[in-house]
């Protein structure tokens, strides 16, 4: 009885402490999801702040005379006749007209507001409407980047401002007037790549890595899951498989650059496919993702109560019949989730793409699989180590557009998990 | 019935590779690979050139100057690339490798000048040295302060160290990774042009020498920042105490912020750097392959658009971002190069 009484004595003694230890346990973990939180919040702050301004542009609208003897042009059909043109007077004439205080004397000073590919835009809309040739339209065109900056990021310490006090003042003068604003970047979504940051889009890196994770996705899915099959359902258990096993395993910790090589040294040097394309990107990627599926879908498969198996053998199913009717339709909830998280994966990774050429400046939208492309985090990557300030924002911005790729495909991830998946 | 499946499929299967495996697949856009120094040069007449010709825009890799020359010598073939820039000259080895696989005919375009500045904040104590001091100030072994014939580690640890009437300020450089064609030429031109002529390294051999003068000391005072200049920029800027290596267009690129030091008595304006007074400046090329011309469409324009005066001349667009022009009579020799393609023989190499 004493004995007994002592060690209650004993563990009443203890509970102080014990509780302690769990409070102080429960304090590390919620240090450690805090410093977790607080890592992304600064990421997201500092991604935000520098880039939404990347979503917006700023452009002139003006009161454009066409006047064809100004643009040495009387017939905006005639192809050779555009080619040779002059686009950059009438806008720089429509321009001085609304700048109050300039003259035909400042007219560089003036020029140095308008984007330098104006006159191209220019040039576009006349060859899609002939007819306006001598009339007067109200057009809108991009702004020069300086003058972008300017009207963003005006006292912001992190940005160079280029303009003249006097180019200042009239840009704050045609603000006021309403004839330089600010509005969507559409441009952002519907161009490719360029050197000028205001004409600068994503659509072209958006394009390639679709082009891209589509021969990914094409080949790695059927691939892997037929290999996650096989190992799990029919594959003697011996040496060899064993060893498969393993090396299928260290292959998902290889680091990506190594796909890179491999992928430069077979398919580009031995097979000789073009560099930069995206059937190489994808097939490189392909095997970077193939580890990932093929373990992520075996676990799928292991997870199938082996009562669904014996219950299909025993109505008499044949080895195939369970595989296909019963195992594979249970296992397609995990083997779909672990697909789509390697092709997040794949969709960020920019070190095997370097090595294949898919890091270059491309300006042309890609419109096929054996069409020069780049993709998304490389277009980052290349804009981030661009001389022109005003490509930061871009690049966070286009950051934003990754990552809600990501996001959006981790959230598909788990939609179809919660969704299709069973519980036994 | 199986067995013609497995057949057609085998069948199916040979074709498809061996489709994507003939080597000669036909291309229309122009590639370029090389130097990302010339870059953001070559970015910009491409843009250019796909928005006022026909032709498509051409496709630029920046896989720095041996990378590119090792791709552009690989071989004929419309796997290769057609151009490829440079911010050194093509070495006579590379001339080679040329020749041996078969890109017999190249013409050479050297399009200007590119300066490397070291800069500083507009706040901070602004630098007027010699490269000689620059060689004291980041060598990895220097003459002894004692004895002149003699290395030691590098003993200084601030700029007034070396000589008084620089700032007194610890020494503390941020520059470009060895991978960089900036860090080499940095090295070659700066580095060992302040070296060589010291008592200390006059006896040895061009190798021996070669490796005292353009170590770099690696206790703390030379930071690598990686291939990203504007992080360097950013951080001259965060930074008074700090100077920073890079080429000329980021300096002009943000030059309310920065200022530039005086090396040997010359500060870097474009106009010094493109006549060779300015001590650290190199020139940039790039070298067109003749075989492709007619192949590949468009590669004649396009040298010829890089080279008209509406890019390259005085008041070219090539200028407006930071490309150190050539003087009137060169440009027209280029443009009589580009119409002409005359071959580039090994003699003008050497």
């Amino acid at each position: 009885m004493t004995d007994q009484r002592s060690q209650a004595e004993i563990v009443r003694q203890s509970l102080k402490r014990r509780y302690r230890k769990e409070r102080r346990f429960r304090a590390y973990g919620i240090l450690a999801i805090a410093i977790a939180l607080s890592a992304l919040v600064v990421l997201f702050v500092d991604i935000i702040g520098k880039g939404y301004t990347g979503f917006t542009k700023t452009t002139i609208t003006m009161e454009v005379e066409l006047d064809g003897e100004m643009m040495y042009l009387d017939d905006a059909t005639d192809k050779k006749q555009i080619k040779m043109a002059d686009f950059v007077e009438p806008l720089l004439q429509a321009l001085i007209k609304q700048v109050p205080g300039a003259t035909e004397e400042n007219r560089d000073a003036v020029r140095d507001l308008l984007n330098p590919y104006a006159s191209n835009e220019l040039r576009d809309m006349l060859e899609q409407n002939p007819e306006w040739l001598g009339t007067t339209q109200t057009l809108t065109v991009l702004a020069h980047t300086d003058v972008d900056v300017y009207v963003k990021h005006a006292g912001d310490d992190a940005y160079s401002i280029k303009l003249s006090d006097r180019q200042q003042r009239w840009v704050d003068q045609l603000v006021e007037k309403e004839v330089v604003q600010t509005s969507f970047n559409d441009v952002f979504f519907s161009s490719g790549d360029s050197r000028d940051p205001s004409r600068a889009g994503i659509l072209g890196a958006i394009v390639g890595s679709l082009l891209t994770m589509l021969v990914t996705l094409v080949l790695s899915f059927p691939i892997g899951v037929a290999a996650a099959i096989y190992l799990e359902e029919f594959a003697p258990q011996n040496k060899l498989t064993d060893f498969i096993e393993v090396n299928i395993n260290n292959l998902a910790a290889v680091p990506s650059i190594i796909f890179g090589l491999l992928g430069l040294a077979v398919f580009i040097n031995l097979f000789g496919m073009p560099r930069s394309v995206p059937v190489v990107g994808g097939l490189v990627l392909t095997l970077m993702t193939l580890p990932t599926i093929i373990i992520s879908s075996r676990a799928a498969i292991k997870s199938v109560p082996p009562s669904i198996r014996e219950a299909a053998e025993g109505i008499g199913a044949s080895k195939m019949q369970v595989v296909l009717h019963h195992v594979l339709p249970l296992a397609m909830p995990g083997m779909l989730t672990g697909s789509i998280i390697g092709m997040a994966q794949a969709l960020g990774e920019t070190a095997p793409l370097l090595l294949i050429g898919m890091v270059a400046f491309i300006v042309d939208v890609p419109d096929g699989f054996f069409d020069s492309a780049t993709v998304l985090p490389v277009q980052v990557f290349l804009w981030a180590g661009s001389p022109e300030l005003a490509f930061i924002e871009r690049a966070s911005a286009a950051i934003m557009v990754l990552l809600a790729f990501l996001v959006s495909m981790n959230a598909l991830a788990i939609w179809l998990r919660k969704r299709l998946e069973r519980r036994w | 019935m199986i067995k013609l499946k497995t057949a057609l499929t085998t069948v199916a299967l040979a074709g498809s590779i061996a489709a994507v495996s003939t080597p000669a697949m036909a291309r229309d856009t122009i590639s370029i690979v090389g130097s990302s120094t010339v870059y953001p040069f070559a970015t910009v007449v491409a843009e250019r050139f796909g928005s006022s010709t026909d032709f498509p825009t051409p496709k630029l890799e920046s896989t720095g100057s041996g990378g590119g020359l090792k791709l552009f010598c690989a071989g004929i073939g419309t796997q290769h690339p057609d151009i490829t820039n440079a911010s050194r000259r093509m070495k006579t080895s590379e001339y080679d490798l040329c020749q041996k696989n078969g890109v017999k005919d190249i013409t050479e375009f050297r399009i200007g000048s590119d300066g490397i500045v070291i800069a500083s904040s507009q706040k901070a104590d602004n630098l007027d040295i010699t490269l000689e001091q620059l060689f004291l100030a980041l060598g990895k072994q220097v003459p002894s302060p004692d004895d002149e014939t003699k290395l030691v580690a590098n003993p200084y640890e601030k700029w007034s160290d070396i000589d008084s009437s620089l700032p007194n300020v610890a020494i503390r450089v941020m520059g470009p990774p060895p991978t960089s064609g900036t860090r080499d030429s940095f090295n070659e031109l700066a580095l060992q042009g302040g070296c060589e002529d010291l008592p200390a390294v006059a006896d040895m051999s061009e190798d021996d020498m070669e490796g005292v003068c353009q170590s770099v000391r690696e206790d703390g005072a030379f930071i690598e920042a990686g291939e990203n200049d504007n992080l360097i920029v950013q951080k001259l800027i965060d930074d008074k105490g700090l100077y920073g290596v890079f080429g000329y267009s980021f300096l002009e690129e943000n030059s309310d912020r920065l200022q530039a030091a005086t090396l040997n008595g010359m500060v870097p304006t474009a106009e010094a750097i493109a006549a060779d007074e300015y001590p650290v400046a190199r020139s940039l090329f790039f070298y067109v392959k003749k075989a492709h011309v007619g192949v590949v469409p468009g590669i004649a324009d396009y040298a010829e658009f890089f080279v008209s005066p509406s890019a390259m001349g005085q008041n070219g667009y090539l200028k407006d971002v930071g490309l150190i022009v050539p003087p009137r009579d060169a440009l027209m020799k280029l443009q009589d190069k580009a119409s002409n393609m005359p071959n580039l023989a090994k003699e003008e190499l050497m």
